[in-house]
């Protein structure tokens, strides 16, 4: 019963993460370098999220807030800072990102402190199934990480900016003599791939609470998502959320919770020795 | 007064070392360690419980933290030699975390966020006040040793070969050089040297915990290499004094800002530091001290009509 329990809250922060995870590997698609400013921006998200709950929004408009602040934020940071580096190597990219989170989550920290803050939800009674329990909050954010998955997915399918990204993502060259706009595809990469960072940040703090660090505790298991699922694959960050999320929740039943976030790290590096180019990856880059 | 600078002078050889390590790889072979806070943790950790637990001799405790870095780096490498460096980059910087997570639990071993204190220092008790100038200078000696050791490397053919590795691996391989094995054993080196470098920080404060092995002593290192000039050992050295420079500038500075708190004075100096490391990458990625390419000798002219 512990496990079954375990494993409908693993599903339910799984596909909490998955939100971030396919901002990640979307923009690793993209601009071809990891990101790790979403630590910094997933953060920003909560606290924008969290400055517009508690200024009298509905819950949909402190999404969109998160979704708007980081996916600005996100965009100037990649112009300025990340992007102009990627024509010396992915590697000078990554860690001038770093520091961007760094920049991020102290300015955070300067104007907030280091105090945990919460979402302050109405208070709803538990819901039982058989001997499994799950809160209405718990399947409130579910369904609204679930909602938003579905229109990232059509959004790549069907329309013609969508289109053009897998086109560039696939190969640059190509998409570009074929009359895409690869400065446009990278820009919306940017600000969608930040902003559903963003609203990540913001879902995982709705149910416990917010501080500077919040980013920084989850890009662990970003990261082990999208590379589980395969770099650069949306459906492979999908799964490979739900896979950290219920192997998380498992491995505090086996070795307690302190070592949740390493979970992350053996994930990676197992995958990244037996199978190099993920679940659903295409290629090893 | 004295004792101050003295402090400084051997956190800078201590970063020096760190930055030593970092050039190695990134310079030399274009390899990138987002853990080296990790692998500094390691070194620490192995050398300060050898000591105080297994009563062992101060040397041997340096010669275990340098096995057990060289180690952790052979580990970390091997899972992702064969792929492209972002990947090195993910699982060096979770490697970290879990250095840190380990160090915090496993109290049994490690004493968890207590942390572990009376790590001897070498003559500590005998040389009373000298100790820190003593300690200066063994920690410069080691920086010497290790800094004539790197540029042997940087110089010779096998430096040659990590530098073709970094600019096209592909190349290299073709030229029939084992690309995986270089890498590796770059890498283990780098991380050996890095613990190295934790090993000389914990007898030298005597004291270590889970804390002082956050990833922003990464970000000074890269800071350090970046501004220092990559691919160059003076450099790196040139660069981790520059360090130590910036980040007591950057102590004085946050202290004159009137009217805030403690913590958002740290929040504060680390938002500088971050700036400035953005900053450096993109206005100076040479550093102060740029690579010097030497230029391809001329095929030579002789015997031919």
């Amino acid at each position: 019963m512990i496990l079954l329990q375990a494993l409908v809250n693993g599903m339910v922060s799984g596909t909490l993460l998955a939100v971030p995870a396919i901002g990640f590997t979307a923009m690793f698609a993209v601009l071809r370098f990891p990101n790790f400013s979403v630590s910094g921006i997933a953060t920003l998200g909560a606290f924008a999220g969290y400055l517009a709950y508690s200024a009298g929004l509905q819950l949909a408009g402190a999404l969109a807030a998160a979704f708007v602040v980081a996916g600005v934020v996100g965009l100037f940071l990649d112009r300025v800072a990340h992007l102009p580096l990627v024509k010396q190597g992915a590697l000078p990219a990554a860690i001038a990102s770093i520091a961007s989170g760094l920049v991020l989550e102290n300015v955070i920290r300067f104007g907030f402190g280091n105090d945990l803050r919460g979402f302050d939800r109405p208070i709803a009674r538990d819901m039982h199934l058989g001997d499994i329990r799950v809160s209405p909050q718990q399947l409130e954010t579910m369904g609204i990480a679930l909602a938003l998955m579905l229109a990232v997915f059509a959004a790549l399918a069907f329309t013609r900016i969508g289109k053009a990204m897998r086109a560039s993502a696939d190969n640059p060259e190509l998409a570009a003599l074929k009359g895409i706009r690869p400065q446009r595809v990278a820009m919306i990469a940017s600000f969608v791939g930040m902003g559903l960072v963003g609203i990540g940040g913001m879902l995982l703090g709705l149910d416990s609470s917010i501080d500077p660090l919040t980013g920084t505790r989850i890009l662990l298991s970003i990261f082990a998502a999208a590379v589980l699922g395969g770099l650069g694959s949306p459906t492979g960050a999908v799964l490979g959320a739900w896979l950290i999320g219920i192997a998380e929740e498992l491995s505090v039943l086996v070795v307690g919770s302190p070592y949740r976030t390493a979970v992350g790290f053996f994930a990676i590096l197992i995958v990244l020795t037996l199978r190099p180019r993920g679940l659903l990856g295409e290629r090893a880059y | 007064m004295l004792n101050y600078l003295l402090f400084i002078a051997t956190m800078g050889g201590l970063y020096g070392l760190l930055a030593l390590s970092l050039n190695l790889i990134w310079g030399g072979a274009g390899m990138v360690n987002l853990g080296l806070a990790g692998f500094f943790a390691v070194g620490a950790y192995a050398s300060a419980i050898f000591t105080t637990a297994g009563h062992a001799p101060i040397v041997a405790g340096w010669a275990l933290a340098v096995i057990a870095g060289g180690f952790a780096g052979l580990v970390v490498t091997l899972s992702t030699t064969r792929l492209r460096e972002d990947y090195l980059a993910i699982v060096t910087l979770g490697f970290a975390e879990v250095v840190r997570l380990v160090a915090a639990n496993e109290i049994w071993l490690t004493r968890g966020t207590d942390g572990i204190s009376g790590i001897p220092g070498p003559w500590k008790s005998a040389l009373g006040p000298d100790f820190n100038a003593v300690y200066l200078l063994i920690v410069l000696a080691v920086l010497g040793a290790v800094f004539v050791l790197v540029r042997r490397i940087d110089r010779s053919p096998y430096g040659r070969v990590l530098r073709a590795i970094r600019e096209d691996a592909q190349v290299a391989q073709v030229a029939g050089k084992p690309v995986l094995r270089f890498k590796a054993e770059a890498f283990a080196l780098s991380a050996a040297i890095a613990g190295l470098a934790g090993a000389l920080y914990a007898h030298f404060t005597s004291y270590i915990a889970p804390d002082l092995f956050l990833p922003l002593i990464t970000i000074y290192i890269f800071l350090a290499v970046a501004g220092g000039g990559t691919g160059r050992p003076a450099g790196a050295l040139v660069g981790a004094y520059l360090l130590m420079l910036l980040l007591e500038s950057a102590r004085f500075f946050v202290e004159l800002v009137p009217a805030i708190s403690a913590v958002q004075r740290a929040a504060l100096k680390e938002l500088l530091i971050a700036v400035v490391l953005i900053l450096v990458l993109r206005l100076a990625p040479g550093g102060v001290m740029p690579e010097r390419i030497p230029t391809a000798p001329r095929p030579s002219t002789q015997g031919k009509p």
